[in-house]
């Protein structure tokens, strides 16, 4: 990563409401600000629910946002929303999604599923196709032979990398990634984050990643933000947010994940969270955790905590930081 | 049959027949539980765990499924002679099972009180009253609070997390001598897990059971585990303590299954993924299931199933490399994990 860090995407107060029956709102996303540098992957965890699917979503205009600004490439999406801008959008951003199962068109082989992008956004022209699907099919891991086979002959990790391949083939600059690896064995888990890995580097992506496994999210993203019921909690390097987590939230979150290492896991004092997570139709006053906090103090329920920079780059909203 | 062991399976064998394949899913599977003990059963999907825990009490379908050999000794008695007739008065009183998806267990018609009675009448001689009495101190037991107005709502009224709660309740409400939890976490979220993982933990303690856990998460197995299975390929790749497992394991797998998990405290920044994918039972390899992925095979490894070679009391190993005529190969650094 070069030292000048260039904004690639800046989200600003985003918000994604639905609409729920005649008169209630579900506040899937609930103002939510970040922005992602060219060239690194920025990871978002949370629970079911907390809204980090719908902020993927909406960034990526597959929803439309409720409010806020979504700045991409120094441009405001809302205004480009001209079918040509749309389209030269839809090739620089690119989605990779959760199920392998349900993503791929099983009635078209894996040669129809990447020829569909390349036709649309005109990549190279119609008699390079076969070079260049076989060549993008062994970046990913599978070869050339594949390219004649429909989804059901393949194994999850496989159709992975077919959803991968199928992302790539446009040549973006920023790839969403909504739970990718969540669906596959740990074994084959390992394969598609290094392959991610690789990409980042060999062909200069930035990465939005969105999961629930905060290990694998704090070993691939080099940033990472925190969702709870529609907010951002906190944001911060992996090392910093894992080292000295500020949120009450994150630190439970933390400490709520079973290690893989049973003397150390005997000995450790956990902080386990009681109650659920309250419904995002009628979230809590003020703090949104405020009713499963540890600390919550009076003024928790009363104002909502300001969204601020406490270190360099370290960024939470929680009144104990006031 | 040993007395030390309150469970004992031998040699199990379980297929399937599909359009025209048979699907060898569980292929010769030995392990034992004692009393009192927390066993994991660990592997990827496809390597057989569920069917072997299914087969306990005879949850396999038959057809497709058939147990075509092997013994299940539970109090002495070999339960794949007994009739099918015999498994109901065992199913949920004696050995009782948590599944994966607590939505899909639970009938979304009734309500949750008449579940969990529903249990207690069928499996001991009460009346109404005194099962609702029980079900409410399950309940209780199992962290569902306001249990009296609880009994009266509907499966969609309670979140993940509680009816997961709900069906551990229905799981125990007959005081069985084993739980068997398959993937009991899986579908929860990682502060709902830790709940739960506290929750089976001190249940187990204060009910004094034994409990086979299924998972494929090795934080849960550091967790809840005294002992470890690790399966793969419908074989048992390896057993031994938690802390065998963890800190000496000998089998390839065991070590790639250790080296492909991120840790928390590590900066290494490449996972060790273990390359290709799990064999295919409907045509099951004729020698070690792990062959075609170890880094270390052998040409014996892929002709020959290797046999069991013990290195302590409890830790058994089914791996060529253990072999006397083999090359002496070290737990690779990726897969040491600091006590």
């Amino acid at each position: 990563m070069s030292n000048i860090k260039e904004k690639v995407l800046e989200v600003k107060n985003l918000k994604k409401h639905f609409p729920v029956g005649r008169k209630t709102v579900l506040k899937a996303v609930d103002g939510i600000n970040f922005h992602i540098f060219r060239g690194e992957i920025f990871g978002i965890v949370g629970e079911s629910g907390c809204g980090k699917s719908t902020a993927g979503r909406t960034i990526i205009q597959l929803y439309e946002p409720t409010a806020g600004e979504i700045i991409f490439n120094g441009k405001k999406i809302q205004d480009q929303l001209k079918k040509k801008d749309l389209l030269k959008f839809r090739q620089e951003m690119q989605m990779i999604f959760q199920d392998p199962y349900a993503s791929l068109n099983p009635r078209m082989n894996v040669r129809e599923i990447i020829t569909a992008g390349l036709t649309v956004h005109n990549i190279v022209p119609k008699n390079e196709h076969e070079n260049y699907i076989s060549e993008l099919l062994e970046k990913v891991g599978l070869n050339t032979s594949h390219a004649n086979r429909y989804p059901h002959e393949f194994s999850g990790g496989q159709r992975q990398r077919i959803g991968i391949a199928r992302a790539l083939s446009v040549n973006p600059k920023f790839i969403i990634a909504d739970e990718p690896i969540s669906a596959l064995d740990v074994s084959i888990q390992a394969q598609v984050v290094n392959l991610m890995k690789e990409l980042q580097v060999s062909r200069d992506l930035t990465f939005l990643f969105i999961a629930h496994d905060l290990s694998m999210v704090k070993h691939i993203s080099d940033r990472i933000g925190v969702m709870y019921l529609g907010n951002m909690v906190e944001i911060a390097t992996s090392e910093e947010l894992y080292s000295n987590p500020l949120h009450p939230y994150t630190q439970a979150l933390l400490s709520a994940i079973p290690l893989p290492n049973p003397k150390q896991e005997r000995h450790r004092e956990r902080i386990i969270l009681k109650g659920d997570v309250p419904s995002p139709i009628s979230p809590p006053s003020g703090c949104p955790f405020r009713t499963r906090c540890s600390k919550a103090m009076g003024i928790c329920a009363e104002v909502k905590p300001e969204w601020k920079e406490i270190y360099n780059n370290h960024w939470v909203a929680c009144h104990l930081y006031n | 049959m040993n007395k030390d062991y309150l469970l004992e399976v031998n040699n199990l064998q379980v297929t399937f027949k599909t359009n025209n394949t048979e699907v060898h899913a569980v292929r010769g599977v030995n392990f034992q539980l004692k009393e009192k003990e927390t066993l994991a059963i660990v592997g990827e999907s496809g390597s057989g765990k569920s069917v072997t825990a299914q087969s306990i009490i005879k949850l396999i379908s038959e057809p497709p499924g058939k147990i075509n050999n092997g013994s299940i000794f539970y109090k002495g008695e070999d339960l794949l002679t007994k009739p099918e007739r015999y498994f109901s008065s065992i199913r949920g009183k004696e050995i009782s099972m948590i599944f994966q998806d607590p939505m899909s267990s639970l009938n979304p018609t009734l309500k949750i009180g008449r579940q969990i009675a529903e249990t207690i009448i069928r499996h001991e001689k009460v009346n109404k009253e005194t099962a609702y009495k029980r079900t409410i101190e399950l309940l209780k037991l199992v962290g569902i609070p306001n249990p009296e107005k609880r009994i009266d709502q509907y499966p969609y009224e309670f979140s993940g997390g509680m009816r997961q709660r709900v069906m551990i309740a229905i799981a125990l409400s007959c005081n069985p001598k084993i739980l068997i939890a398959d993937e009991p976490t899986t579908a929860l979220d990682v502060t709902i897990q830790a709940q739960i993982i506290e929750l089976l933990n001190d249940l187990q303690q204060k009910l004094n059971m034994s409990t086979i856990i299924i998972t494929h998460d090795l934080g849960v197995v550091a967790n809840m585990a005294h002992r470890v299975v690790v399966m793969y390929g419908g074989k048992v790749a390896e057993t031994g303590t938690v802390d065998e497992i963890f800190y000496q394991p000998k089998h390839p797998y065991t070590w790639g299954l250790l080296s492909s998990i991120p840790k928390l405290d590590s900066k290494e920044k490449k996972l060790i993924a273990i390359d290709g994918s799990p064999p295919n039972l409907a045509n099951p390899p004729k020698g070690c299931p792990f062959a075609p992925r170890c880094p270390y095979a052998m040409k014996v490894c892929i002709e020959q199933s290797p046999g069991i070679v013990s290195s302590s009391d409890t830790q058994k190993t089914a791996c060529w490399l253990l072999d006397e005529q083999a090359p002496i190969t070290d737990t690779p650094e990726t897969a040491r994990i600091e006590g």
